[in-house]
């Protein structure tokens, strides 16, 4: 039978490869998409904390998140359109603007 | 009522420095007359109620407020009429009055702004003065002191637009402040020492005291009072101001540098009595400074071109009396001596002001002449003061003179009574130099240019349609100026007779008059008053050999005069290149007369350079640009240094950022859990 | 059944950001989304595992395949390594990634299980039939709930105008027209 344990170790190992993700790659999507591994994971660990505590507010709690998550995603991947309009270039490192 | 004394002019200041550039010139000059006119006035009353009073409680005390009241210290801003003041006072608003009278003629040509400017600045002078003279503690004195130097720096520097007036006005300020640098050390030792400001306190204190043989405290105290006085009234070292203060207006010379501002520092000592009694080694410094700057001077006026400037140094040399007086302890003559110098000296500036104004702005002797003739009031007047500061006997100036002198020998000095007696003699050869070169013979031969003009306007002058600037238009004095004149010369030959010594029949008067202010007021305890004037034992027991010797020195005085005025006849009337051989055969000592001794060249070596060199170079370049500046920039560099290092943060690389925000959830995750 | 969808759910993930091409991404992702949504199954929550695959694979991954058509993101521009001056975003990254996603590892599992994993602790079956979900979130949660669609609003409204092209809807469509293969792509001669 998994243990909690084995959950948290799980969802653990799921959110450090969305952060691997979001530093390594090099196209805008994907990082955003290793942005909603992330999420995901951080979902997991809700419902098993919930389920552990017998309490259905992991569950309420992940809803929350994945609405946002959505909401986020959306607004996100306008914004990839409009750089993208731009500079025609999905390179972060081709927005530096901002540099002093 | 003695609050009215100096709040006259003080009111009458505020009314002109406010409104006057929009009165008319009678009124701003008439509301200036007349506050010193009521100033004059109230102190007469007051002089009249202190005479009523018996000589032994001779003072009129009226605090004012209490000025500064700190812990256990209190300062209260007090007035103190005593004889010596009454005499003081009387002096400043009596011929302060006539001065004023005379500069509504003199000052005619200016703008009315300008006009109201000097009458308000006179006014103030006038008020700070009688602050001076009025206090009854060193802090009240010192508000007066510190207030006539500036009025004088103003009125020095009255014509502004004039570049030798602004330096000789700062020259008189800064010189001044040399001196009253000394002044206050020596008021901040006597608090030390005595505890109090206050004069009679003080006073009583140091006749507790036995005079002291050794320099201690208190001829410490009383060293540094006088190194102010010599600021103020133009002594060695710090005599330097005088000559260039000319640059005023006259008015201004015979008030300020002539009869009252210039004095101050003789009536300090004669305030302080009793504390300089007891400290022998300053008097013998006084006597010593006193003489040696009478007989400097003297010497330097002997052939100065400038009609002023002989007079300038004459003032030099007539204070350097009065200190010899105080230095041997003849309080007494030395006041008398300021009192009569008052008189003549102001005389003698506002004949030659008659003179400068009759000659639209000629200084210079050696281009006038034979204005006996066309000026004759100023003439009479001026022959009268000249005969005066000589020492002719039956004037004013001979009786103080010849007290001083008197004085001096009886209390042993012999070598300063030699020194006097010949400065006596070059007083009258300069003097009548002067009176023989501008106003007999012929006179000079051509128009006078002004070289030296006292004013800038341009306009012409007077509005009686006299015609250009240049040329003379020889009419005599105005009747402000003349009456001021003639009272004057009135007073030159009358003030004397108060002190009429008694081997002559009088009573002495203004001696014994003043010689309570010369002592302590006594405690009911003490029965016995302890006089600290040498001569006032000695005369009442000498008797006849006193006054044989004093007979016989009056006759020395005046055959001097006599010898020095006959000098000045051979040199300048019967053949006036005499005086030129003499020159050409001693041509460096003419050359260093003339040129002051070249005292002014020595401080400007001396001192100024040092000091330019030392502000400029080293504290203005090294401290302030380099290490000051250099701090304050510094530090603005180094954050400028630190935020252009700090911004390559901004990459602008959003993985760069990325990737700083995961090293820190790393390292802040690990810290956390390891704790 | 928990070792499978657990596999799943982590090789899915690491293929999603190992891969150049995004569509592949995209995929794989879906793919995870469904291992997951079996995990919460597992967690005897049924309620978030349907609104899993409906929400997040149903919708949000539709709208990141739309994306990445409609944007054309062809692999070769994926991984152009544009010279950048700053060293660390090199390929050493990745190296660096790695690692960093190492130590994350390490810390978070430190850190979730530091308290006990208690084995079993599944004991009692959750109370998580959907009526009672939905009478929570009416009663304690109603006011994120009502605040939450708000957040929905905001974002619509935003993800419009971000994305409207320049001079109104039926200006010509700019940088987006058919890929010139002519000309070289326009990553190399971006400006720095």
């Amino acid at each position: 039978m998994p243990t909690l344990n084995d959950y948290l170790v799980l969802s653990a190992v799921l959110f450090a490869i969305g952060t691997a993700g979001v530093f390594v790659r090099k196209n805008l999507i994907t990082i955003l998409l290793s942005i909603e591994i992330m999420l995901n994971a951080v979902n997991l660990t809700f419902v098993a904390f919930g389920r552990a505590l017998g309490a259905a507010d992991g569950q309420i709690i992940v809803f929350f998140v994945m609405t946002v998550a959505a909401a986020e995603a959306a607004v996100g991947l306008a914004i990839v359109i409009a750089l993208y309009r731009h500079r025609e270039s999905l390179n972060p490192d081709s927005f530096t603007v901002l540099k002093w | 009522m003695l609050l009215l004394i100096p709040l006259l002019p003080l009111a009458g200041f505020l009314v002109d420095a406010s409104f006057g550039r929009r009165l008319s010139k009678s009124i701003a000059g008439g509301v200036a007359c007349a506050a010193i006119v009521a100033s004059f006035a109230v102190a007469l009353a007051a002089v009249f109620r202190l005479v009523a009073l018996p000589p032994d409680a001779r003072a009129i005390v009226e605090p004012v407020y209490t000025w500064i009241a700190s812990g256990d210290f209190t300062a209260a801003f007090t007035l103190r009429l005593d004889p010596l003041a009454a005499v003081m006072i009387l002096v400043i608003t009596g011929i302060g009055s006539l001065i004023h009278v005379y500069s509504t003629a003199y000052m005619q040509e200016e703008s009315d702004g300008e006009f109201a400017r000097y009458f308000s600045y006179l006014n103030l002078f006038a008020a700070f003065m009688l602050v001076l003279v009025l206090g009854s503690n060193f802090l009240v004195m010192f508000v007066g002191w510190e207030g006539v130097g500036l009025c004088s720096y103003l009125l020095i520097g009255f014509w502004y637009q004039k570049q030798s007036a602004i330096d000789a006005g700062k020259k008189a300020f800064i010189v001044n402040r040399i001196g009253d640098f000394g002044f206050v050390l020596g008021v901040l030792l006597a608090f030390v020492r005595f505890g109090s400001l206050d004069f009679q306190e003080i006073a009583r204190s140091a006749a507790t005291l036995s005079p002291e043989t050794t320099f201690g405290t208190v001829s410490l105290i009383t060293l540094l009072l006088f190194i102010g006085a010599t600021g103020k009234s133009a002594q060695i070292p710090l005599y330097v101001w005088l000559p260039d203060a000319m640059e005023g207006p006259t008015p201004v010379s015979a008030l300020i540098h002539a009869a009252t501002m210039v004095t101050a520092g003789v009536y300090m000592i004669g305030r302080n009595a009793v504390l300089f009694s007891h400290a022998p080694a300053t008097l013998t410094i006084i006597a010593i400074v006193g003489a040696a700057t009478a007989l400097m001077a003297g010497t330097i006026g002997l052939v100065q071109n400038d009609i002023k400037r002989v007079l300038a140094y004459s003032t030099v040399s007539q204070l350097g009396y009065m200190f010899l007086a105080m230095g041997v302890g003849a309080y007494a003559a030395g006041i008398f001596h300021l009192y009569t110098h008052a008189f003549f000296k102001a005389l003698l500036f506002l004949g030659s002001g008659a003179v400068i104004h009759a000659l639209a702005g000629e200084q210079d002797l050696r281009r006038m002449g034979g204005l006996r003739k066309e000026l004759p009031v100023t003439y009479w007047t001026f022959l009268i003061g000249a005969l005066a500061i000589a020492g002719v006997p039956g004037l004013a100036g001979f009786f103080s003179k010849d007290e001083i002198l008197f004085r001096t020998f009886a209390n042993g000095h012999r070598l300063l009574w030699v020194v006097g007696l010949f400065t006596a003699l070059l007083t009258a050869i300069y003097m009548f130099r002067l009176v023989f070169l501008a106003f007999h013979g012929s006179p000079a031969p051509a128009p006078a240019r002004p070289e030296h003009p006292e004013e800038e306007e341009p306009a012409a002058h007077g509005a009686a349609g006299h015609g250009a600037p240049h040329g003379r238009h020889l009419h005599d004095a105005p009747p402000a100026m003349a009456v001021a004149l003639i009272v004057l010369a009135v007073g030159s030959v009358a003030a004397g007779y108060i002190g009429l010594p008694a081997s002559l029949g009088g009573g002495d008067r203004l001696a014994a008059f003043l010689a309570p202010s010369f002592t302590v007021a006594e405690r009911p305890a003490d029965a016995v008053e302890r006089s600290v004037e040498p001569g006032g034992d000695r005369e009442a027991e000498a008797g006849e050999a006193s006054r044989g010797l004093e007979w016989a020195l009056m006759t020395a005085s005046a055959v001097t005069a006599l010898a020095g005025i006959g000098l000045a006849w051979i040199f300048f009337v019967r053949s006036r290149t005499a005086a030129d051989a003499l020159v050409a055969r001693f041509p460096g000592v003419y050359r260093i007369l003339s040129r002051k001794y070249y005292v002014d060249e020595i401080y400007d070596a001396a001192v100024v350079q040092p000091i330019r060199i030392v502000s400029e170079d080293g504290l203005w370049q090294g401290v302030d640009v380099r290490i000051i500046d250099g701090a304050v920039n510094g530090v603005a560099e180094t954050v400028g240094g630190a935020s252009a290092w700090l911004r390559r943060l901004q990459t602008g690389s959003v993985r760069a950022y990325a990737a700083s925000l995961f090293v820190g959830v790393v390292a802040i995750l690990g810290y956390y859990l390891w704790r | 059944m928990f070792d499978l969808f657990a596999g799943v759910a982590v090789i899915a993930s690491l293929l999603v950001i190992a891969q150049r091409n995004p569509i592949y991404s995209v995929l794989l992702l879906i793919a995870s989304f469904g291992a997951l949504s079996g995990l919460y199954v597992l967690l005897d929550a049924p309620f978030v595992a349907v609104i899993q695959i409906i929400v997040y694979a149903g919708a949000i991954m539709v709208l990141f395949l739309f994306v990445v058509m409609l944007l054309n993101a062809p692999h070769e521009m994926t991984e152009e390594d544009i010279e950048h001056p700053l060293a660390i975003v090199r390929s050493g990254a990745t190296r660096l990634g790695g690692l960093l996603a190492l130590a994350l590892v390490v810390e978070l599992v430190w850190a979730l299980t530091r308290h006990g994993g208690e084995s079993g602790v599944f004991g009692n079956a959750a109370v998580s039939s959907v009526a009672a979900i939905g009478r929570l979130l009416f009663t304690e949660y109603a006011f994120p709930f009502e605040v939450t669609s708000l957040l929905i609003l905001v974002a619509m409204v935003s993800a419009v105008i971000l994305a409207r092209r320049e001079g109104g809807p039926d200006a010509a469509p700019a940088g987006l027209a058919e890929p010139d293969l002519s000309r070289a792509p326009a990553g190399t001669e971006g400006d720095r």
